[in-house]
């Protein structure tokens, strides 16, 4: 199956006064119609630029993407004008972020807003363009969508604004949405909902999802595949399933053990400690010589402090970057 | 329980007035905490949980008397806080600390850390000079900082380490009791757990109690010995840890405990979402709060409103129909 | 429920105190300002050594003249000479500039720290501030000037008077947004008393700003001044100042355009410099600014 999206070797650096951030230093992955991929890791990892190189949203300056092609239908977006860009952009490609309320236009009413992309993109009438926002507010499980539409984002919650965002997103009923952290500003019985909605809409559409985020638990509920990322790169990718069940790459083991898990207490109340992964993310300033977890991993040895391992296949869709991987397969997590 | 409760809150009430001033009117009232009540013993974690809004970190101020209550009592070793002034209030004060959830807006950017370590104990004159220095420097090897850290600013620490210099700062007048209000939530999972076992290693050394807010359920219930759920400014439910997450009793507990994403693709777990959003609590729903949103809401949950009882031992739960 | 995300990453930077050299090296503009300015000081301190004559000395037969070897600016139409006024002048204008900047930001400061501080006293104080920004600062000044006698002081109180305002809702909009920061809480929490929050958490962090406005209201003093004198409300006519000489050539611009010419392009060339220093200072001074990556 061709994928809907394809990322290869993409690099994105920030220039600093102190020299170069390599933020996405050599990322590959692809995205297969109608599939949700998780992209998880913790700040400033890179998953984030990752997905605004998608549709080139990096601020530049500081930002350039140095590297690499991202293709889309077979289209490479980092060669597309402006224009063409732009009919890409919150029409084939769209993108939703954290905070609904920044990305949401103050001054003008909701209904305005999803409108406008409608006539944008789908050179739809004023009146065709508000019946259709009225239907997608509807389809977000938004009660009284016509009396929304005239309503300003202030007017609304946290929960609904991203109701209201997803709509825009999928007004034009893309082939790729772009989720970054969707649900980490709510709470979590509006993430159940938000997260419900969008399994149910993606069902619906036929839409495939880049999701990323930090929480496991959301990966765990939401992606069928999940790349992980460290210090701008991607260190492991595995079909869910698989990935819980048989991590290995040691930052993603070490990830798995550092969360707090419910009821994994057992009956006697007591408080057992947590996985600790030490020390600090690295600086992505200088070019690394060799792995850039090595610091942090117990497994790590001359060969990891020498050179970057590179992605090797550990069974079916399961890539690893790990000069170890093999021998903790076999060893279990020990 | 034979031993006398550290902190005893009882029907601690917290509005907030609206708007007013000198030519404004009066403004509307936001029903921040309404009545909850709640003891901590001696070493003690107690959990308080909630969502956005329903007043646990407001609840952690006002027990500080970082904001003043508006009604109820806060028994300190027995002895109520609740209406002291400034100067009274002083000695207290090296009782009772807290940790903030953001670590670098709690830190003054234009101070160095060891001054900000230090100041409690210049504060309340217990060291001065060199023996400052000595006592700040060992804060800092408690929390697992260096002590040549202590010339640097907030900034050139990273947020971990913040975190380490807020609760060295906590401890720097070895407090009874400390209230941590999301001090974790902004951290990434990694270092989240790093602080987690270092509050855990200082509790057990030093008997402090902490009042541990958070929102995310699976921390709270890897920190705390008891937890509270709040809904609204009040306590729905409150129950050792090991009975709220196994056997929970008010539909809000069970509908939150659901929500939670579980980092398992296996487990496929039937969940009640709840619908809406939580009301406002500028004007919080008649009856049972939790009756607008609740799946097995009745007629008398509209009007009557549950006081919290105690259902099953050591479990308090505020439902009609538990 | 916000969750911030702090970027957990090595903190290798150098130490990013706040030091003049980095904020010259990365602002330029300052070190323009600030050479302009040094060298206008050092100018109106060393005014008698600077080949002038005595500013006020008339010649009646060297009236509106040009530029020339023996009046570098030319003469006015007493025939004094306008190179000595202009050099004379830099010390009225700086002397107004600075204490202006100087009278009313310390007067803001109190008045706003107390302002932002004090609850119950911050209704009363700010409409007070309301009334006195409502009063348009040119006619203030020209009314205090028509009930006392003209003279330097009059002319600074004249001007700090509508200032003062503007200072207090600075500083009170930054001790509001301080008194709610979380460091602020914690120092409450640490126990710390009214006066130490004050000296230690709110002033430092309020200093940047004000010193930025206090580069502004210097700039707009100096102007104020010139007008003023230019209106022959500021200072005594006889007095060199840079506006007295404007005020002095406007009816003669058509055969002496340098009477106005000269003495404008210095006014230009001084407030242009005090603008440069303060937007350098504010862009040098913010921490968000600096810390961006």
């Amino acid at each position: 199956m061709t994928p809907v999206l394809e990322i290869a070797d993409l690099q994105t650096h920030f220039a600093n006064r102190d020299g170069t951030v390599r933020a996405v230093d050599g990322v590959s992955w692809n995205l297969a119609r109608g599939e949700t991929l998780g992209i998880v890791g913790e700040s400033g990892c890179g998953k984030s630029i990752t997905a605004l190189s998608v549709l080139r949203l990096v601020p530049t300056p500081p930002g350039r993407i140095v590297g690499g092609a991202i293709r889309f239908e077979g289209r490479d977006l980092l060669a597309m004008d402006e224009a063409a860009l732009r009919r890409v952009r919150g029409n084939e490609i769209s993108m939703i972020f954290q905070e609904p309320m920044t990305s949401l236009n103050p001054v003008l009413t909701i209904g305005r807003q999803i409108a406008e992309t409608l006539m944008l993109h789908q050179r739809l009438p004023r009146r065709a363009a508000d019946d259709r926002a009225a239907e997608m507010l509807d389809l977000v499980r938004i009660p009284e969508p016509r009396r929304r539409l005239g309503q300003y984002p202030h007017e609304l919650s946290g929960g609904m604004r991203q109701r209201v965002m997803i709509a825009m997103a999928l007004a034009c009923s893309p082939k790729v949405l772009l989720a970054d952290e969707p649900t980490t500003a709510l709470d979590v019985t509006i993430q159940a909902q938000i997260l419900g909605l969008m399994a149910e809409l993606k069902a619906r559409l036929g839409t495939a999802i880049v999701l990323i985020t930090h929480d496991l638990g959301v990966v765990a509920e939401m992606a069928q595949r999940v790349v992980v990322m460290y210090a701008g790169r991607k260190v492991e990718e595995a079909p869910v399933g698989e990935l819980f069940a048989r991590p290995l790459h040691p930052y993603t083991i070490g990830l798995m053990a550092s969360i707090p898990r419910m009821n994994r207490g057992g009956t006697d109340g007591g408080r057992p400690r947590l996985a600790e992964i030490r020390g600090i993310v690295p600086s992505l300033k200088r070019a690394p010589v060799g792995c850039t977890f090595a610091p942090r991993c117990r497994h790590a040895d001359a060969q990891c402090r020498a050179a970057y391992p590179p992605l090797a296949e550990h069974g079916p869709g399961h890539v690893v970057a790990c000069w170890h991987a093999g021998r903790i397969a076999e060893g279990g997590h020990a | 329980m034979p031993e006398a409760p550290l902190l005893e809150v009882d029907g601690l009430v917290k509005h907030f007035r609206l708007g007013g001033g000198l030519f404004a009117g009066a403004g509307a009232t936001v029903h921040a905490v309404d009545g909850i009540s709640f003891t901590l013993r001696q070493g003690e974690t107690l959990g308080l949980v909630g969502e956005s809004g329903c007043g646990k970190s407001t609840a952690g101020k006002t027990v500080l008397r970082l904001l003043a209550p508006t009604a109820g009592a806060i028994r300190v070793d027995g002895a109520d806080i609740a209406a002291l002034g400034r100067a009274a209030m002083r000695p207290y004060r090296q009782r009772m600390q807290v940790i903030f959830q953001d670590p670098y807006a709690s830190l003054n950017p234009r101070m160095t850390a060891g001054t900000i370590v230090g100041e409690p104990l210049e504060n309340y004159g217990i060291a001065r000079g060199a023996a400052k220095r000595e006592r700040v420097a060992r804060l800092f090897d408690r929390v697992g900082l260096r002590a040549e850290q202590m010339a640097k600013y907030p900034h050139e620490f990273s947020g971990g380490q913040r975190q380490r210099l807020g609760i060295a700062r906590a401890l720097a007048l070895d407090p009874r009791l400390i209230v941590a209000d999301e001090c974790v939530s902004a951290l990434d999972v990694s270092v989240q757990a790093q602080i987690l076992n270092l509050m855990i290693d200082l509790q057990e050394e030093t008997g402090v109690a902490f009042l541990f807010i958070a929102h995310d359920l699976a921390v709270v219930e890897h920190i705390s010995h008891r937890v509270a759920v709040m809904y609204l400014g009040k306590i729905v439910e409150l129950a050792d840890k090991r009975a709220l997450f196994h056997r929970p009793l008010h539909p809000y507990t069970e509908a939150l405990l659901q929500a939670v994403p579980e980092p398992d693709p296996q487990v496929k777990r039937t969940r009640v979402v709840l619908k809406g959003d939580v009301p406002s609590p500028l004007d919080p729903p008649s009856g049972c709060r939790f009756h607008t949103r609740c799946p097995i809401a009745e007629a008398r949950c509209r009007e009557i409103e549950p006081m919290i009882r105690e259902v099953a031992p050591g479990q308090m739960v505020a439902c009609h129909l538990r | 429920m916000v969750t911030t995300i702090l970027v957990e990453e090595e903190p290798d930077a150098p130490p990013r105190r706040w030091s003049l050299r980095e904020t010259v090296g990365r602002h330029p503009t300052v070190a323009i300002g600030l050479v302009i300015l040094l060298l206008l000081a050092a100018m109106a301190i060393a005014a008698p050594y600077l080949w002038t004559v005595d500013p006020l000395r008339i010649s009646p037969a060297f009236r509106l003249r040009g530029p020339s070897e023996r009046f570098w600016f030319g003469t006015d139409h007493v025939g004094r000479d306008v190179y000595s006024r202009i050099v004379y002048g830099s010390r009225i204008s700086l002397q107004v500039g600075l204490a202006v900047a100087v009278i009313a930001t310390a007067i803001g400061l109190v008045v706003g720290l107390v302002s932002g501080y004090v609850r119950w006293l911050d209704g009363f104080v700010m409409r007070i501030m309301d009334g006195l920004m409502s009063i348009p600062g040119i006619l203030l000044a020209i009314a205090l000037m028509a009930l006392t006698r003209p003279s330097l002081e009059t002319v600074i109180i004249a001007i700090v008077i509508p200032e003062v305002p503007r200072v207090v809702r600075l500083v009170r909009a930054v001790v509001l947004t301080l008194r709610e920061q979380p460091f602020v809480e914690a120092a409450e929490a640490v126990g710390t008393s009214f006066f130490n929050t004050l000296r230690r958490h709110i002033l430092p962090n309020a200093v940047a700003p004000l010193i930025v406005q206090a580069t502004y209201i210097c700039a707009s003093a100096m102007i104020t001044e010139a007008i003023l004198s230019f209106l022959g409300a500021g200072i005594p006519p006889e007095v060199p100042s840079w506006g007295n000489v404007m005020a002095e050539g406007r009816q003669y611009v058509l055969v002496a355009f340098h009477l106005i010419a000269v003495p404008g392009a210095f006014l230009t060339v001084t407030v242009l410099a005090v603008n440069l220093l303060g937007d350098g200072l504010r862009d040098g001074l913010d921490p968000r600014l600096r810390r961006r990556l």
